[in-house]
């Protein structure tokens, strides 16, 4: 293979100046004139009421308040996978912090006075917190019109209960495999909820003109998803796609929590009351904990059967997902994680039930992971328990049960070409797996934990994306994507590929941040698929750039079109040694031949990548028959810890991770994504923890009480690996990698406590109390406890 | 209203504010500086950290009346007269994600080297500890300044 020059490269960020100079504009950096207006949500102080009355009088006699909106003037439901949700509360709320009316002011302290003034008298209904509870015969029922939501087709949900969806996945014959094992293990696992905590918070400045055209500047995932779905939501009123604009300049985080649509609708109903003025609505802190699709809590039932040589012969899990009252973007995150509830490994004999359950806490959904952060928490750990059940080696029983390339899934479809033996291999040796050590302090023990995982894209099977290319006069080019820029190194990767093809240095290129308007249309920034999805689109529109260079010079100089080749961003020609064309000569003004005549055009381009090869319509009984997954990426992790027998406190001495990206577009980027997303994950393991009182009311809706790691909490020592086993259909044979970090860190630390301890947590956070109780008490496998306080 | 003026970016500005306005609301939305960010608007994340008479502050936590005849250095003010040597070992490292910390970390970090040119890697930690990063597990940022220092 010819030698690459750009791709596979450690080439800075090309977004990192704006972002070390602060230049980079976030939205609520742009200005918006005097003309700007604030917005004050008006919260649900109940988990489940009825609205009997709202009384707005005393809000708008306010000086300075333009308009109090409540959900009589917006009767409207939005949503992208099942649609049960209004812009705002109609007849009832659901959560705590629901919003109920909002106040659009002149100044955000005036909004912030006259919303403690509207008057809301509220019917409280019983209600439910917890999935197990929610799903009992009597329970309170959450959505009573659930039978009648539009939703997807791959969603089943059970009108008159609270299940929103349910994933059944068979195959084989789960009741022979049992049969056919030496050993069965059972155990129940517990996850509670998480949150993205974002630095940024949510934001978004709607300006509805005086014509009818809606423009949106939000901090967001899915610029083009939400134009779709506002419009949609605010289609009674006229409003068409054509009219909506989503412009998204650079974003404070998004890990999930900013796809699909929450907050931006509120701004875009508050801009449409408000015409001819911008109106910003910007969560604070506290607002972000209740409102941007936290991370699901889940509890999972775990069956699993090995015969004596450790291979698996049945795996069976009921995983219930508490997502909240409102599921639509959750109950895809149940039905991906479900079909893939198994985990990397080859199992004759399949039963999954993935159940997404109404709740009255606030809505959960997409958080880094897509719900295989938390499953594989209890699959992960239990692997461990079972291989030293059977006096295996943890490591060996994974090894000979991973799953390899044509091996078939859960559902059936084949599994892709992977490095996950590889992957096992290269952390096993870097962590010495097998090395016993000893603390020299007699207080502290030291333990190893080994985790694999997989997680494929969760799309829908007709995603899509496309890249615009064009060139100016000195030969530089703009890439014009849709993907975001999350941080995650995108545009960085997307200059380095077309870097590639067209032989031009990065300095010349500059990929822009998405403009409804302006740039093509790409599905949304989740999934890590955009590597791979939008990097094929502007490969492919960086070859159609070439093969219009191509075109143009043979033209002008009557070569052959493929005597031509581009080097160092000249075209030279195989033939005629001596030949060389400099980009910037000709793509804008063409070439001018003897008799003073111009040959050329404006060299432009595009690119398109669309997955047609997936389907979702398998049998809703089985799983069996679709192929809803493009791909899985796979990888391996281990950590080795010193725990602190006295306090039970975890210090992280060396953390280890191994990712088969398939092919490494830029591996600074790709091992600094390992480095940041395992952090996120060790946080989660040991010590983040979303509290709620009896009432569904977040107890710890901050930075003080909820505590995400800072520079004190990294491990010693951090080695990213990666492994490159090429993706057939990916750019240079990359696929995604950037969620995946943060997946086995749960796991891995939960092995490592009992290798070190001797004490199981079956319950997340690992926490140091947790810890020190069950070795105080002599408990080896402490029962797990609930995250609402009784 | 109240007229205060002070030194913002080695510039004399005036501004009429009410004695309940933030720092960092004034810095925004009056005067157009861009880079402190709202992260918490309770001192816990250190994205609005701004540099009052030399030493680094919450301007969430300060009151623009308190800062009447102070000297206030934000980001901007740093990278006015181009990359600082930090900056480049930033750049070079692939220091930041989302960027959206970088404005505190860098003001704190600017700081924090004046004071001590050389540290080791704990008490870079320890510096940086009030400022919070989700995206980068904190070691692009840490790789940057000891190279910094090595280098200086």
């Amino acid at each position: 293979m010819e030698e690459l020059k750009f791709v596979g490269k450690d080439i800075p960020r090309i977004d990192e100046k704006e972002k070390i100079t602060g230049a980079a504009r976030y939205v609520d950096d742009l200005d918006f004139g005097p003309n700007l207006l604030y917005a004050e949500i008006v919260e649900s102080p109940y988990p489940h009421a009825l609205i009997k009355k709202i009384d707005t009088s005393e809000a708008e006699k306010v000086e300075g308040v333009v308009k109090v909106v409540t959900g009589k003037d917006f009767p409207f439901k939005f949503g992208l996978y099942m649609k049960d949700r209004y812009i705002f509360a109609q007849d009832r709320v659901r959560f705590v912090g629901e919003q109920v009316a909002a106040v659009v002011a002149r100044d955000p302290k005036i909004a912030q006075k006259a919303a403690k003034l509207v008057k809301v008298e509220y019917e409280p209904l019983p209600a439910v917190f917890d999935p197990l509870e929610a799903i009992k015969e009597g329970a309170p029922i959450i959505h009573p019109e659930l039978g009648q939501y539009s939703h997807v087709p791959w969603f089943f949900p059970k009108g008159g209960t609270n299940i929103a969806h349910h994933r059944k996945v068979r195959k084989g014959d789960v009741e022979k495999g049992f049969k056919e094992a030496d050993y069965v293990f059972e155990d129940t696992y517990k996850i509670p909820r998480y949150a993205h905590c974002c630095m940024e918070t949510h934001i978004s400045v709607a300006y509805y003109d005086l014509s009818g055209r809606l423009t949106l500047w939000n901090s967001s995932q899915s610029p083009h998803v939400q134009k779709a779905l506002i419009a949609d939501a605010l289609s009674p009123l006229g409003i068409t796609e054509k009219d909506v604009r989503v412009i998204t300049p650079y974003v404070g985080g998004g890990f999930g929590g900013k796809a699909g649509v929450t907050m931006e609708v509120i701004a875009a109903a508050l801009a449409v009351a408000c015409k001819g003025n911008p109106v910003k609505v910007r969560w604070r802190r506290d607002q972000e904990f209740y409102n941007t699709y936290m991370r699901q809590q889940v509890i999972s039932k775990i069956k699993v059967g090995v015969k004596k040589d450790g291979t698996i012969t049945a795996f069976q899990i009921e995983n219930f997902w508490d997502a909240g009252p409102y599921v639509e973007y959750g109950a895809n995150v149940v039905n991906a994680s479900g079909l893939s509830a198994t985990g990397p490994y080859r199992i004759p004999n399949v039963k999954i039930d993935s159940y997404c359950i109404y709740t009255n806490l606030p809505a959960a959904g997409p958080y880094r992971g897509f719900g295989y952060s938390e499953m594989l928490f209890s699959v992960e750990s239990h692997m461990t328990r079972i291989a030293k059940a059977i006096g295996m080696d943890p490591v060996e029983f994974r090894r000979k049960n991973a799953i390899r390339e044509g091996d078939s899934l859960a559902y059936g479809a084949p599994m892709n070409p992977n490095g996950l033996i590889e992957a096992i291999d290269k952390v096993a040796e870097e962590i010495e797996w097998g090395k016993k050590e000893e603390s020299k302090d007699p207080k502290k023990a030291i333990g190893k934990g080994f985790a694999i995982f997989w997680k494929a894209p969760a799309m829908p099977p007709n995603v899509s994306t496309t890249a615009f290319l064009k060139f100016s006069g000195d030969g530089s080019v703009n890439i014009l994507v849709s993907g975001m820029e999350i941080g995650q190194g995108y545009h960085t990767a997307m200059a380095q590929i077309a870097a590639e093809i067209l032989t031009i240095p990065i300095e010349k290129i500059r990929v822009e941040l998405p403009d409804t308007d302006r740039n093509p249309y790409h599905w949304q920034t989740v999934a890590s698929h955009v590597t791979w999805a939008s990097g094929n689109a502007v490969k492919r529109a960086a070859l159609e750039a070439r093969d219009k260079i191509f075109e143009v010079v043979s033209r002008a100089y009557h070569f052959n079109k493929d005597s031509l080749y581009l080097e160092n961003g000249k075209v030279k020609c195989y033939l005629k040694p001596d030949f060389e064309l400099d980009l910037k000569d000709f793509v804008i003004n063409g070439i001018m031949k003897e008799d003073g005549y111009y040959v050329g055009q404006n060299i432009v381009a595009s690119g398109q990548f669309f997955v047609d090869f997936c389907s979702a319509l398998q049998d809703p009984e089985t799983s069996q028959g679709g192929h809803p997954n493009v791909h899985y990426t796979v990888g391996a992790a281990a950590v080795k810890i010193e725990v602190d027998k006295e306090t039970g406190k975890v210090k992280i001495l060396k953390a280890v991770e191994a990712i088969d990206c398939g092919k490494a577009i830029n591996p600074l980027n790709v091992k600094d994504q390992i480095i940041g997303g395992l952090l996120q994950g060790l946080a989660t393991a040991l010590y983040e923890d979303m509290r709620f009182d009896k009432n569904g009311k977040i107890l710890n809706p901050n930075f003080t009480d909820y505590k995400i790691p800072t520079s004190l909490d990294i491990p010693e020592e951090v080695v990213p690996i990666i492994v490159e086993v090429a993706q057939p259909d990916g750019p240079f044979g990359a696929r995604g990698m950037a969620e995946h970090p943060m997946i086995p860190a749960a796991p891995m630390i939960a092995n490592a406590v009992e290798d070190a301890v001797g004490v199981r947590i079956k319950a997340l956070p690992i926490t140091a109390e947790k810890i020190a109780l069950a070795l105080a008490k002599g408990e080896k496998e402490p029962d797990y406890y609930w995250h609402i306080m009784k | 209203m109240r007229k205060i003026s002070f030194i913002l970016n080695g510039e004399k500005r005036s501004v009429y504010v009410e004695p309940n306005d933030l720092l960092l609301d004034v810095l925004r939305d009056k005067l157009g500086d861009k880079t402190p960010k709202y992260g918490c608007g309770r001192g816990d994340c250190g994205t609005c950290t701004v540099l009052l008479n030399g030493k680094s502050v919450r301007s969430c936590l300060i009151l623009a009346v308190e800062v009447d005849g102070q000297e206030i250095t934000t980001l901007e003010g740093i990278s006015k007269g181009g990359l600082t040597e930090l900056q480049k070992y930033f750049l070079k490292h692939n220091s930041f994600q989302c960027g959206f910390c970088a404005p505190g970390m860098i003001v704190t970090l600017e700081e924090f080297l004046k004071k001590n040119p050389k540290p080791d890697e704990e008490e870079v930690k320890e510096a940086i500890s009030g400022n919070l990063c989700r995206c980068t597990g904190y070691v692009p940022i840490i790789r940057a300044v000891m190279d910094y220092v090595k280098n200086k």
